[in-house]
């Protein structure tokens, strides 16, 4: 008999095979980071941590980090919290469409939403801010966007539907009988809201709290758009502005990696703390039989409330990307909208002639391509071993895929510069690789957690009748789970090509000379001034990102009729 | 005796499906009444209505003299003003409170001093023997406790009307047979009104002092005691619902009775119903209510032969007929192929539209 006492079968090479992509994607450059922060010249370098800790620049920075994250998880929380209550447990008109509009902030680069909001709020030239001047007679601006509370509320726009997301899905899944019960014990809609609503839905609202926590202490493109200016710095600026000023010496580099440390070690708290949580917190709270949910009656305030959401809508997604599409058509930026100082001169001119915006778009879209296609065959291989494969080891593995959920982009960055600067061998730095490379380690997480969704809900039972059929693995694989997961791997896929393609905190410390992608081109033409170009690539960038998700929409809503047959 | 829940002209529709048509019951003080019919049949609805959970499209519901639904004055009492009890399917316990906090929810909700509250939670705790567990949370406890939970929570406030939407059916059978005794336990303590809502037909006549079997839309098919509607069934729906069931064609000559087809069988003996000229009714009869003998009775083959435990389920050929027979273990075994004779008890007649035709 063969195959019944060998060691080292297939199983142990896919593990082999996952185990070292995750290794020298994602560990080794951390542990390069965390290496580098605290050993110099084989000794360990505490003095010279708290030299730079205690540097008035650095100690700012993290604490506008803290600033900003803390308020930026408050108002997306009581945002979210708010709408996702508005949506699904009142009967506001068009629920099914205000949801889906609360999603698209999502779908948008938050950086060239701040752009947009420079152009509408910068102290002097801001749109708003002059027309508000003009019509008072007003030497003051209605509001400085640079500054901590405009990082705060443009992040937050584009960071609470984190919360939306996650506390909708938990009202609409919960069981309406645990309200409804209380509705009979005697308890008015306020008391039940505050008494049962509420506290099963806190572990949700956790969640999605310290997930916009997480994102905006790492942030990086609204801070360097609206922070610069006015020298406000968080993390992620202050370690691209040492390493940018610092020509790439490594003294910066040893500052950026000390920093570094500081986001991956709150990353990982933060990340353990909702762990915490989602466990402790894991009611059974869903629905037995569907029922349709309580819904509060808004009478009176049903069309207020419609018009404050579509207000907000409004102002939120509406007007920076009309904004965007507007400036990207003007002769001149600081030209009045008027139809004669309108051009489709600078769409053309950045997509055909000026050589840095079409090597940009060349670089970022086969750039995107490629470590979409990449990543996402890795991460189904390495879900498939952690979900489905039995073999021994397997928890290296389970832990391995924790941490690219874990490491903020800016972290990634300066990992593969250690990483791949000719110290181990190999120079990719100023190459195309080297981005490459980076946005496989950014982007596994998604890989992995649509992959893994997609393979867990394939039972067990499913390949194993195809082998009581007869099927090898491989053959049980290929015509069972591959068909079944496709729609997962699709998902992932688009989940990893759209944002990569405007992708700009990892990419801004490792392009070269010939290596732009569009967001830092996007980025590199609004600092230069070139306002009207940076609108006009934006635009550009803009209307691939929608046309995309409405193909993705096209097509996994196929794919959801296919599967459902 | 008084009516105390009144349902009259009760009609909910949802689009173009009528949920409940046009209903009207009376529901007597103390009275345990069981709402029994396939699933979808509109009684959950019915329930949710009396609740407040579902406005009405026409008719009212009164608790004694008082309205607390009524389509017409397009007045409806809240649910959290109703002061009924209920129980759901689902047990809906909270899983942030303890045994305790949740027991003494609706008392807080009604501002009961704190002593009060102790004192009355720990009462309905008793009760329904949770007092050891109080201080646990609902997911360390068992199904069978989850909805003592939910049976202490509704009754630690006195209610006069306790709804129950299927309460049993997410428990195991052992667990079932228990709690319904313990709900009828209860009531008798506490003398509320029942409205139990169940598609199990020994739920409903272990508990019940009376069954409204309803077809969908809520249409009333007999309203009558559990008794009666075992031995009675008011029509062919309600004997099919009821339990196990044949439905044989029959033809008569000489005024005998023959199952169709199977003259040289024998006769069932049986007096002949009334009926119309050329159209005898149709023989109705359990499985268990049919005597299988060596020789003489109405001859058949036996087709398929399955224990069950207890008892062996027959199938028996009669002509043209397939009769099903279910009986003892312990009785002579009839083998696959063998001839054997069936005499019938237990009869009943239903006439073409379904309807029960008095026995003679």
């Amino acid at each position: 008999m063969t195959g019944t006492d060998r060691k080292f079968g297939i199983a142990e090479i896919l593990l082999l095979f996952s185990v070292l992509v995750l290794v020298i994607v994602v560990a080794v450059p951390i542990l390069l980071i965390f290496w580098n922060a605290v050993v110099v010249d084989g000794g360990l370098n505490i003095a010279g941590i708290v030299k730079v800790l205690s540097e008035p620049d650095v100690f700012q920075a993290v604490v506008n980090s803290l600033v900003i994250a803390g308020a930026v998880t408050v108002v997306s929380t009581v945002l979210g919290v708010f709408f996702a209550w508005l949506v699904s447990r009142t009967d506001l008109p068009f629920k099914e469409t205000m949801k889906l509009l609360f999603l698209v902030p999502f779908m948008l680069p938050s950086f060239i939403g701040a752009i947009a909001w420079k152009m509408l709020l910068s102290p002097r030239a801001g749109l708003v801010n002059k027309w508000f001047m003009g019509l008072f007679g007003l030497e003051q601006p209605l509001f400085n966007i640079y500054s901590l509370g405009g990082i705060i509320a443009v992040e937050s726009m584009y960071l609470f539907p984190f919360v939306f997301i996650q506390v909708s899905g938990a009202l609409e899944r919960m069981d309406p009988t645990l309200e409804e019960s209380a509705r009979i014990s005697g308890a008015g809609l306020l008391t039940i809201t505050r008494r049962v609503t509420l506290p099963l839905m806190l572990p949700s609202i956790a969640a999605g709290a310290l997930l916009v926590a997480l994102y905006s202490l790492a942030h990086f493109g609204v801070p360097a758009v609206l922070g610069t200016e006015a020298a406000i710095f968080n993390i992620p600026t202050l370690i691209y502005q040492k390493i940018y000023a610092s020509g790439g010496r490594f003294e910066a580099i040893r500052a950026g990696t000390i920093l570094s440390s500081i986001l991956v070690t709150a990353a990982a708290l933060i990340l353990y703390a909702q762990n915490l949580i989602l466990t402790a917190g894991r009611f059974q709270v869903i629905a037995g039989k569907s029922v349709r949910p309580m819904l509060l009656k808004l009478r009176g305030l049903k069309y207020p409330l419609l018009s404050l959401s579509v207000l907000y809508i409004a102002i939120t997604v509406l007007l920076p990307t009309v904004t965007i599409f507007l400036v990207a058509l003007l002769r001149t930026y600081g030209l009045s909208f008027s139809l004669e100082n309108m051009t489709l001169h600078n769409i053309t001119y950045i997509l055909f002639t000026m050589k840095l915006t079409k090597d940009a778009i060349w670089n970022s879209f086969y750039l995107s391509l490629a470590a979409a296609l990449v990543t996402m065959l890795v991460g189904t291989l390495i879900s498939y071993v952690i979900v489905k494969m039995r073999v021994r080891g397997k928890f290296l593995l389970e832990f391995l895929g924790l941490l690219p959920f874990s490491v903020p982009g800016t972290v990634i960055a300066l990992g593969v510069i250690l990483m791949w600067s000719g110290k181990f061998g190999v120079n990719l730095y100023n190459t195309a690789w080297i981005i490459f490379v980076a946005y496989i380690a950014r982007y596994m997480a998604f890989a992995l957690k649509s992959t893994s969704a997609a393979l867990e809900q394939v039972g067990d039972s499913l390949e194993e009748a195809a082998r009581a059929c007869g099927a090898t693995h491989w053959q049980a694989m290929k015509d069972v789970v591959l068909p079944l997961i496709k729609p997962g791997m699709m998902a992932a896929f688009f989940l990893i090509f759209l944002p990569a393609l405007r992708e700009l905190t990892t990419s801004v410390l490792l392009y070269g000379p010939t290596t732009r992608t569009i967001g830092v081109a996007i980025y590199a033409l609004n600092e230069d001034g070139e306002t009207v170009y940076a609108a006009a690539l934006s635009a550009v960038a803009l209307f691939i990102i929608i046309v995309g998700h409405w193909v993705i929409k096209r097509i996994t809503g196929t794919t959801k009729i296919g599967g459902a047959s | 005796m008084t009516a105390h829940v009144i349902l009259r002209n009760v009609t909910k529709r949802f689009g173009s499906v009528v949920a409940v048509d046009n209903l009207n019951l009376e529901i007597a003080r103390g009275e345990c009444l069981s709402l029994l019919g396939p699933s979808g049949c509109g009684k959950t609805t019915t329930l949710r209505m009396l609740a407040g959970f579902e406005d009405l499209d026409e008719g009212e519901i009164l608790v004694g003299d008082r309205v607390i639904s009524s389509r017409f004055k397009n007045y409806y009492l809240p649910p959290e003003k109703r002061d009924f009890g209920m129980v759901f399917q689902a047990f809906a316990v909270w899983p942030h409170l303890s045994v305790f906090d949740n027991v003494a929810f609706p008392l807080q909700i009604r501002g009961l001093s704190r002593p009060e509250i102790r004192e009355k939670t720990t009462k309905a705790l008793t009760y329904t023997g949770l007092l050891d567990v109080r201080d646990s949370y609902p997911n360390e406890l068992s199904g069978g406790q989850k909805q003592r939970i939910a049976l202490a929570r509704s009754i630690s406030f006195n209610p006069t009307v306790m709804l129950l939407d299927e309460p049993l059916s997410n428990l195991d059978p052992k667990m079932r047979e228990v709690m319904r005794f313990e709900i009828k336990e209860l009531q008798k303590r506490f003398n509320f009104t029942i409205i139990y809502v169940t598609h199990d037909q020994a739920e409903a006549m272990a508990l019940s002092d009376r069954i409204v079997v309803m077809d969908f839309g809520a249409l009333i098919q007999q309203d009558d005691t559990p008794v009666n509607v075992y031995l009675r069934p008011a029509n062919k729906f309600v004997f099919s619902f009821i339990g196990l069931s044949n439905f044989l064609a029959v033809e008569l000559a000489d005024g005998r009775i023959y199952l169709q087809g199977a003259r040289e069988a024998g006769p069932v003996t049986a007096a002949v119903p009334p009926h119309a000229p050329g159209k005898p009714p149709t023989l109705a009869c359990r499985p268990a209510e049919i005597e299988m003998v060596p020789t003489g009775g109405v001859r058949g083959v036996v087709t398929r032969r399955v224990l069950l435990g207890d008892i062996i389920d027959y199938r028996v050929q009669v002509g043209p007929t397939e009769v099903r027979v279910q009986r003892n273990v312990r009785k002579p075994v009839f083998s696959e192929e063998d001839q054997c004779g069936l005499v019938f008890s237990a009869l009943h007649w239903y006439d073409e539209s379904g309807a029960r035709v008095p026995t003679p």
